[in-house]
């Protein structure tokens, strides 16, 4: 069946439906990553999203559901080159082809990926409807596209209950924003007990289970909007137990700070992004997903300063504040997809539990 | 951390000749690395032994020795020159070789030389076999078992603990020579043995064989301050056991998840680091299929043919980069090429595919096993880009030259379906091929897989390229069935064979529903930054991203394709002088061309790079676009030359000498009647297509004959006759490929072979030099020592050479490059061949006279008068020194192969001798081609009745330097007649010791073996050179070499210091004014 991406600039691409055939309207973004992309469907960071994978060739090797990183597939979109018509991996159960299905995701395939992400680079991020429906009718689709607002999504993906991973040494409070699951994992393969929470959880419930650390995790949409979760974590930062944050997390915690965000043009979504540590000035590959960056000049230098840049374009990538036992990144330490080299950070965060532990 | 100040002069070492295992790839990667360090103000030294090399130009390197890569000839360069850094991790295999053997010594120390990229204890932790177990084992990484073995009692006793199949690798050799798969204790002797006696330590590790499983490659980059990144990923589509320059390979990997491609990932930087790499490095991996289980199979500690072809594949110029950390910058610090706006701290990220297929030689070496092995063949490899697999497999198929197009081209239906099953379990190149004949067939993908253990899911994309042939054959053809054949890249041709239409029907029908190819960017970031840099390749079925200019005048310059035996390096040197030649007079230039190891596939060179198969259909596209003013074509072979009729259909106009000049070069009756008006005298023969005419003719010349077609490079097919059973043979094999153009068949001259290589402008000509043959006509040109200036010719001789040359040129209206080829016969001066274009002879000549002929050429394919260029016209002053040019070999790598020389091309590569003296030139010559002697002082010879006499005298001389001389019976009797004391030897098969008990018993420096004429594979001379081959013995085949080995030894054995030029101080422009 022909499917259509419509985007708020009134291009068109046409190309084969894949998943769902239902209409979907989302912010289309692209991420550059090679491998990865059942990690990517899974990451609730794409809440509110259409995907357009820039590789393009999609499904070579199957589905493997213990790679998923939540429990489900968030984004409203997916947008490829190609789907592979037969799967290839010893650990694949499934295809994406009906995975898609399984997830309702509605998708596009067939078109010339890269034109498409030229202009989302050209033009910056913008709003784009999936349909299936060959009777578009432009002059009524193109003004709901330029309405369309992602809102309210950190709610939609977080947690309904809390949760606890059972572990041994430091017990960390993780907040879900969204949290993708090699966070958790991360932190229980050095042994620590999770107690995962639901975003609107109170800062003080979360004290009062008296953990050794809190972990921020990644999560979608405009931070700024999160302004409820945003004053429980300023109570957070006043406590004194030592915190970690990832994207999301680490935008909200600048955020309870006095500092600000702003919308990046396009994005840094992909697996090759390379971030300076600014104490020793090593350079790390890493995997990210955020449209939305800290803005650097907004910092008290008195309450944080960056640990991290981005080493493509300068923009902020972490963040140390200053007598606290706080450290935040922009980046995903945890991967999944992507470099794995950033994973220290978690054993940074168990050293700092352990500072605040003597 | 900024650039070392204290680093001012590097010097560079280079691979030398070109060999299997070590090609065009070391003269992109030093080349590149070369222009990085002059970049930063450095001076460069430069040590090669190749002159067909652009990394030896003066452009390049501020001093350049073309001098053997010798241990005494970079101490007494290092001396001359006080280099303050050696940088040895540019020179492939043997340039590292060479800088581990100094740096074990103290010259380096002494001299105050640093070695500079990387040390030499990470050298050694990469490349020694134990020391590299030892550093994997502390870090945790995998290696299969294994154990390094210095005689065959223990390797025996190993392999039987860990159980057969086991894998041998000898250290320190190139492309995996020596080594192999013993499935036995039999083939475990007989490969262990060989390994042993080939490795420079005398080691071979024996290790569990991991046959089967996917072979995995990593590029990885680290800098002084422990950044490290990793370029690119590739996976081969032959799972191990067949080296990785013998597979096909694709990039990125395709089959692995995100959780194998990390594992590796950080497995690789965990090595470069650990390993203190700063620079490039690769890393092979063993993954297993089923499992997340890996093992480490080898780390490359230098660039190599893979970060080559991982440049190419991403845009990330890894050599380049690594010159830049060998300085002391960081990745951080190092601006992406491409980007502009990015650093070299990132990895590429791809949008599209990769395929790479090996070039490989068994067109040449018809008696060679086809099977490929741990051990490599290919002698270069083609690359193509799409964004889907099916496409880019097609598009490096049909760039392969090889009379391929499709899944088609080799015909496997004489084979039932058992034989067929019973053939796939051989490996050898045609597997893909066959592979698509079973699934023709409908024998079932699985069951593929199951023989081959190729991944399922390139076999399902043989499968869909099935599918598709057999749609165009049934299916009428639609607008959406040539759209789709065309996205997974049919080339017009095949589909027209498909549907049963024409290839002008198809091109109409492409045109009536408009689809065309269109060109996509190789920008490293998937589009996410605006790329500046013009690299590009073709797609259909997507927007085109590529503008076409027309501010400037603009002009195509055809490549050369992959390297292989006749049509090497020597064309790329033509491409880029060419190039640049072109960008100085103010021309845009475009190239196409599809070989990832060159420099003209560099993106800089040209304006625009077009990465894309050279065949008519896809240099239209490009035309399309571009509509250049003209094409060049007479620098890039045959592969440039074949494409000239229809360069001229698509109305571009042909730069120089016109296409119907080059034809009636290449056409008998239209030559002949040009020879004969100016009275230039040839050698009798005619044309004929058919076995029967060849019969006639040959006999009407009476025997010899040469017998060879037209239109081919290297002498290909081409061989003496002396027997109408010859004759049958010969064409019989010419004929396996349908001819387009005539057979010729002459009449055998034996005289000297001279060869000249001329620059006209269409009044004056300008002859840099003329060259010598040591050897007799009769052996190719290419396998030929050559000498320059030409050592034997009397005045007349000359005058009549350079009369006939200038006849020649303004005949054929040559504008740029003519290259002759006489033989000189009884006093008289015969014309051999003539080629309205570059030779292989350019970048040598060039070089050795200090003119710059390519450049030359160009600017008077543009309209300028040698004379305005400032060059006297006629023949050049001789040089006061030697150069001689001495082919080099790969033979060993061939198993099968004859070593024999004649009319038809063996040699892979070159290396030059240069001085004063002309055995000392020799002997340096010898030297740079791998012949050092004496080690044992004891020789064979095995001469055939009619060179039995004329062997004395070199048997003589061999004797008075000491060495004993070993003899078959006839060859004996003759040299003790003269007061030789040669010893007799048996022949095979006679009574113990023979002389191949001689052979193998490795107390043997040379063999001397004349063949008999004709055919003669069967005979024990055979026997006798291959196994001189496979133990590592020097074999020759013809006296003349003999002869001169022999003066150069005697020069060499009286004078013990050599002397080493500079050729970069060659300038003969201004010799000449003085």
């Amino acid at each position: 069946m022909k499917a259509f991406l419509i985007l708020e600039d009134g291009t068109v691409f046409t190309g084969t439906s894949i998943g769902s055939t239902r209409d979907c309207i989302s912010e289309i973004v692209f991420n550059t990553s090679m491998t990865g992309y059942l990690e990517i469907l899974t990451d609730p960071s794409y809440a509110g999203q259409a995907v357009t994978m820039t590789y393009p060739m999609i499904g070579n090797y199957g589905i493997c559901y213990e790679d998923m990183e939540s429990k489900k597939a968030w984004p409203d979109g997916f947008i490829v080159r190609e789907l592979s018509r037969m799967p290839s991996n010893f650990r694949s159960v499934d295809s994406i082809q009906n995975f898609l299905a399984k997830y309702d995701i509605p998708g596009i395939a067939g078109i010339d990926t890269r034109a498409l992400t030229k202009i989302l680079r050209e033009e910056g991020t913008m709003n784009g409807m999936i349909t299936t429906n060959e009777n578009y009718n432009l002059d009524e689709i193109i003004p709901k596209l330029k309405a369309y607002k992602v809102t309210g999504v950190v709610d939609k993906v977080t947690c309904s209950e809390k949760e606890v991973l059972p572990g041994e040494k430091f017990r960390v409070a993780l907040m879900d924003y969204g949290a993708k699951r090699n966070i958790a994992r991360s932190l229980e393969k050095r042994g620590c007990e999770v107690t995962i929470y639901p975003a609107s959880t109170t800062a003080e419930e979360v004290l009062a289970s008296n953990p050794d650390g809190i972990m921020l995790s990644n999560g979608p949409g405009d931070p700024e909007e999160n302004v409820e979760k945003i004053a429980e974590i300023k109570k957070m930062y006043d406590s004194n137990v030592p915190i970690f944050a990832i994207c999301l997390g680490h935008q909200l915690m600048a955020l309870a700070t006095g500092a600000k965000t702003y919308k990046l043009k396009y994005g840094h979504r992909g697996a090759n992004h390379p971030v300076k540590d600014l104490e020793t000035g090593k350079v790390y590959i890493s995997s990210q997903n955020h449209g939305y960056a800290v803005d650097e000049s907004s910092l008290n230098p008195e309450v944080a300063v960056p640990a991290f840049s981005n080493v493509n374009d300068g923009t902020n990538e972490g963040l140390s504040y200053v007598g606290k036992n706080i450290y935040t990144v922009q980046f995903h330490p945890e991967a999944c997809a992507g470099p794995q080299d950033t994973a220290y950070l978690f054993d940074k965060f168990i050293d700092m539990m352990k500072k605040e532990d003597k | 951390m900024p650039r070392n100040q204290d680093i001012k002069k590097v010097m560079v070492i280079g691979s030398g000749p070109i060999v299997i295992g070590q090609a065009a790839e070391f003269d992109y990667a030093g080349t590149q690395a070369c222009r990085s360090l002059k970049e930063e103000g450095i001076e460069v030294v430069l040590l090669n032994s190749n002159p067909a090399t652009i990394m030896t130009d003066k452009d390049i390197a501020d001093e350049v020795y073309i001098e053997p890569l010798t241990v005494e000839a970079v101490e007494q360069i290092i001396e001359k020159e006080k280099p303050d850094s050696l940088l040895p991790t540019l020179g492939g295999q043997a340039g590292l070789n060479l800088a581990m053997e100094i740096a074990e010594t103290d010259f380096l120390e002494k001299h105050g030389v640093k070695l500079i990229g990387t040390t030499s204890l990470t050298i050694k932790k990469a490349e020694d076999r134990l020391m590299f177990k030892e550093t994997m084992e502390k870090i945790g990484e995998p290696v299969a078992a294994s154990l390094v073995v210095n005689d065959v009692k223990t390797g025996r006793e190993f392999a039987d603990k860990i159980g057969y199949p086991v894998v041998l690798r000898p250290a320190y050799t190139l492309g995996g020579s020596g080594g192999g798969i013993a499935h036995n204790p039999v083939e475990l002797e007989e490969i262990l043995e060989n390994g042993l006696r080939l490795s420079r330590v005398h080691e071979v590790l024996v290790e569990r064989c991991i046959a089967g499983w996917k072979e995995i490659e990593y590029e990885v980059m680290r800098d002084s301050a422990g950044n490290c990144i990793t370029v690119c990923n590739m996976e081969n589509i032959d799972p191990v056991g067949v080296h990785t320059g013998d597979s096909i390979v694709v990039a990125p990997s395709q089959t692995l998840s995100d959780k194998e491609y990390q594992m590796l990932r950080t497995s690789a930087l965990n090595i470069i680091d650990e390993l203190g790499i700063t620079g490039g490095c690769n890393v092979q991996y063993a993954l297993n299929p089923d499992s997340f289980e890996y093992c480490v199979i080898e780390v490359n500690p230098r660039v190599s043919r893979s970060s080559a072809l991982a440049s190419k594949a991403t845009g990330y110029p890894i050599a380049k980069v690594a010159a830049k950390i060998a300085l002391g910058y960081t990745l951080d610090e190092i601006k992406n090429a491409i980007t502009k706006k990015t650093y070299a701290s990132f990895e590429p990220a791809l949008d599209y595919c990769v395929v790479k297929i090996p070039r490989l030689p068994f067109d040449k070496f018809i008696s060679a096993k086809r099977t490929l092995t741990t051990q490599m063949k290919a002698t270069g490899e083609v690359m193509s880009i799409a964004n889907n697999f099916e496409a880019a497999l097609m598009k490096a198929i049909r760039s392969l030259e090889q009379h391929v197009d499709s899944l088609l081209s080799y015909d496997f239906t004489s084979l039932s379906d058992e034989e067929l099953l019973e053939d796939l379990k051989v490996v050898d190149d045609r597997r893909i091929w066959k592979i698509a004949e079973g699934l023709r067939r409908k024998i079932s993908a699985e069951k593929m897989h199951e023989i081959t253990l190729i991944d399922r899911w390139f076999i399902d994309k043989l499968q869909i390229i099935v599918d598709m042939e057999n749609r165009l054959k049934n299916e009428p053809l639609t607008e959406e069935l040539l759209k789709e054949a065309k996205r997974i890249e049919f080339p017009d041709n095949v589909i027209a064979d498909l549907t049963g239409k024409t290839e002008e029907e198809i091109f109409d029908l492409r045109n009536q529903w408009d689809i065309h190819a269109v060109f996509k960017i190789v920008d490293t970031c998937a589009a996410e930054f605006a790329a500046e840099t013009p690299y590009y390749y073709s797609v259909f079925g997507s927007e085109n991203e590529v503008e076409s200019q027309n501010e400037k005048k603009k002009v195509l310059v055809l490549g050369s394709g992959p390297i292989r035996i006749g049509q090497g390096i020597e064309f790329d040197f033509c491409s880029v002088h060419c190039t640049w030649a072109f960008k100085k007079e103010g021309y845009e230039t475009i190239i196409i061309n599809n070989n990832p190891e060159t420099v003209s596939t560099d993106f800089d060179i040209a304006d625009k790079l077009y990465f894309e198969p050279l065949t008519p259909e896809d240099v239209e596209a490009v035309v399309r676009y571009e509509k250049p003013d003209g094409a060049v074509v007479q620098f890039g072979g045959q592969t440039a030359i074949k494409l000239t009729e229809s360069l001229m259909k698509m109305g571009v106009p042909i730069l120089g000498t016109s296409a119907k000049d080059v034809d009636a070069a290449e056409d008998r009756e239209l030559f002949d009647a040009i020879l004969e008006e100016h009275h230039i005298p040839r050698a009798a023969g005619g044309t004929v297509f058919t076995t029967e005419e060849a019969l006639e003719i040959a006999n009407k010349l009476g025997y010899p004959v040469l017998v060879r077609p037209s239109y081919v490079l290297g002498g290909q097919g081409m061989q003496i006759a002396v027997s109408d059973e010859d004759i049958v043979e010969y064409m019989g094999i010419i004929n396996r490929y349908k001819q387009d153009h005539p057979i010729l068949v002459d009449k055998y001259l034996m005289g000297k072979e001279i060869e000249v290589d001329a620059v006209c402008d269409g009044e004056d000509i300008l002859i840099p030099g003329i060259m010598e043959h040591i050897e007799r006509a009769g052996i190719h040109s290419g396998d030929s020592i050559s000498v320059y200036p030409a050592q034997d010719l009397t005045q007349r001789i000359e005058d009549m050479i350079v009369d006939y040359t200038t006849k020649l040129a303004h005949s054929l209206h040559v504008k740029g490059m003519i290259n002759i080829q006489f033989i000189v016969y009884e006093d008289q001066v015969y014309v051999i061949e003539v080629n309205p274009r570059s030779s292989r002879t350019v970048p040598y000549i060039s070089k050795v006279t200090g003119i710059p002929i390519v450049p030359l050429a160009t600017q008077v394919i543009l309209g300028k008068k040698i004379k305005e260029l400032g060059y006297t016209p006629g023949l050049q002053k001789k040089a006061h020194y030697f150069a001689i040019k001495m082919p080099v070999f790969s033979f060993e790598k061939i198993r099968g192969a004859d070593t024999t020389l004649g009319p038809e091309m063996k040699s892979t590569g070159e290396c030059l001798g240069i001085s004063e003296n002309f055995d000392e030139a020799l002997y340096k010559a010898f030297e740079g081609a791998g012949i050092r002697l004496p080690k044992y002082k004891q020789i064979i010879m095995t001469i055939a009745d009619k060179d039995k006499e004329e062997s004395v005298d070199i048997a003589q001389r061999f004797e008075k330097l000491g060495y004993k001389i070993f003899a078959s019976r006839g060859t004996a009797k003759v040299l003790q007649e003269h007061g030789v004391n040669a010893v007799r030897v048996n022949k095979i098969g006679q009574e113990a010791p023979t002389l191949l008990d001689l052979i193998l018993t490795h107390q043997i420096d040379l063999v001397i073996d004349t063949p008999e004429s004709g055919i003669e594979h069967q005979r024990d001379g055979f026997i006798i050179r291959r196994n001189a081959i496979e133990t590592g013995v020097h074999c020759l085949t013809s006296l003349d070499t003999a002869h001169a080995l022999i003066s150069s030894l005697e020069h060499a054995f009286n004078n013990q210091e050599l002397s080493i030029v500079d050729i970069a101080k060659i300038d003969r422009r201004a010799e000449q004014h003085k």
